[in-house]
This record gives structure tokens, C-alpha cells and sequence, in this order.
């Protein structure tokens, strides 16, 4: 079996690649896409520590996240295509209105 | 042991791929294939129903999603690399990952043995009855939760808003 570290290693480095998109990435969608990789890195944890400890809440847990994931996803793609249609571009730099 | 290494470099290099490939399609593509991989893991920590949910609704329903608006509004195929942004992401990332490796490893050998199970852990009957006896509430407010997402998308996506 496993050791339950491996597993929490896997899931820093690829919560830690998630966070390198958000930072690195100029298109919105992939920003957004990046963010979906952070909350399935954090999904990997739970469900080892639920099988670590013996217990189903863990898993429940994870059941939650993808479902706030999913209404995320939804509403942050509605924003992108809504603030396309004014602006014609996908850059965050671009986005300066309520910057200053 | 050897699956989950195999695993574990290949769901890297397609996360690795999310991030540095330049065209949105390929990045959605490989994040598909880092969904479908970490479902893989989710079953060998004895969680089938979590990982076919995984399968179902991300690496399915949501990935749809995100290719559909990728290709409905698509302004440019490439983007520009900026060097600063790119070197300060990658050294964050860096400094992450050995700050949690050496937090890990502070962690005792015998604290991170996995003991066995009962029979039936992770099984759809399991979940069910963990979510309707002990998580009523938070599943009845996922619902509505839900519901304000459908009509905030709707609204958000009218022509005038």
C-alpha cells in the first residue's frame, strides 16, 4: 500500500502547478481552468486522508466540492463570455475599469 | 506502488501541459486527461463512486463546458509570453512545493501507514447514507446553491444585460 505522504506530495505539486497558471496565464478561460486544477488537488487530499482515517466523511466532503466546482465553472464562464462581448478580448490585463 | 508512480508523473505532466501549453484547446484537452488520471487515483484509495462522479461531471460535463465557450468566443490562438509574470509563478510554485516537502517529511513514517478498511468503503450505498444522515443540510443547501448558479448563468448570458 501506498503511503499516505505520497500522496499528500502529489496533490501540493499539483495544487502548486495550479497556482503557477493563475499567476502565469494571460486568457481567462485558462485562469479558470487552472483554478479547476487547485480544487482537484485539494479533492486528491481528502479523499487519502478519508482513506487514511477510515471514514466516509472525507468523501462527502469531496461530493461538495464538486458540486460548488461545478456552479463555479458555470457562472465564472457566464461572466467571461458576458465581459467578452464589451470588451472583445480575454486578457485580465485589459480589464482596467475597476483597477484604479 | 508502481501504478501510483505512473500515475502520479503522468497526471504532473498533463497538469505541467494545462499550464504551459500557449493554445486554450490543448490546455483543456490536458486537463481532461489530468481529471481522468486523478479519478484513477481516487479508486485506488478505495473510492469508486467519488471517482466516477470525478469522471462523470468534471472530466465530462464541466470540460464540455469550458471547450464550448473556448470555441464560441476564441479571439486569438496564441498568446504573448510575458517573461516577469512567468518567472514570478514559477518560483512561487517552487517555493510551494518545498515548503510542503519539507513539511511532509517532518511528518513520522508510521503516522502515514494506511490501515485497512470494512467492506463496502467508498460505495454508493456508503456515501448515500453518510450524505443523508449526516449531511442533510449542507446537501439541501448545495441545492439551492445550484439553482442561484442556473439563473445567475442565465442572467449573466442575456444579450443585454
Amino acid at each position: 500500500m501506498v503511503p499516505l505522504h505520497y500522496y499528500l506530495f502529489l496533490s501540493a505539486i499539483l495544487f502548486a502547478i495550479g497556482a503557477a497558471g493563475v499567476v502565469i496565464r494571460r486568457n481567462l478561460i485558462v485562469v479558470l481552468m487552472s483554478i479547476e486544477l487547485m480544487l482537484n488537488a485539494v479533492n486528491l487530499t481528502f479523499i487519502a486522508f478519508a482513506r487514511a482515517l477510515g471514514s466516509m466523511e472525507g468523501q462527502v466532503i469531496v461530493f461538495f466540492v464538486m458540486t460548488v466546482a461545478a456552479a463555479e465553472a458555470v457562472i465564472g464562464l457566464a461572466i467571461i463570455i458576458s465581459v467578452f462581448r464589451h470588451r472583445q478580448t480575454l486578457d485580465p490585463q485589459e480589464m482596467l475599469l475597476l483597477r484604479w | 506502488m508502481i501504478l501510483f508512480f505512473i500515475l502520479a508523473a503522468l497526471s504532473v505532466i498533463f497538469s505541467l501541459a494545462v499550464v504551459f501549453q500557449r493554445n486554450p484547446v490543448h490546455s483543456a484537452m490536458a486537463l481532461v486527461a489530468t481529471l481522468f488520471l486523478v479519478a484513477v487515483l481516487f479508486l485506488t484509495l478505495d473510492a469508486p463512486m467519488v471517482g466516477f462522479l470525478q469522471i462523470l461531471v468534471y472530466a465530462g460535463a464541466i470540460m464540455i463546458l469550458f471547450l464550448f465557450v473556448i470555441m464560441l468566443l476564441n479571439p486569438e490562438a496564441l498568446e504573448r509570453r510575458r517573461v516577469f509574470w512567468w518567472g514570478l509563478g514559477s518560483t512561487a510554485a517552487l517555493v510551494l512545493i518545498v515548503e510542503m516537502a519539507a513539511l511532509l517529511s517532518a511528518i513520522p513514517a508510521r503516522e502515514g501507514r494506511i490501515a485497512a478498511v470494512a467492506e463496502g468503503f467508498g460505495s454508493p450505498e456508503m456515501l448515500g447514507r453518510t450524505l443523508f444522515r449526516d449531511f442533510v443540510l449542507p446537501f439541501e443547501i448545495a441545492s439551492v446553491l445550484l439553482l442561484v448558479a442556473i439563473v445567475g448563468a442565465v442572467v449573466l448570458a442575456k444579450r443585454e444585460l
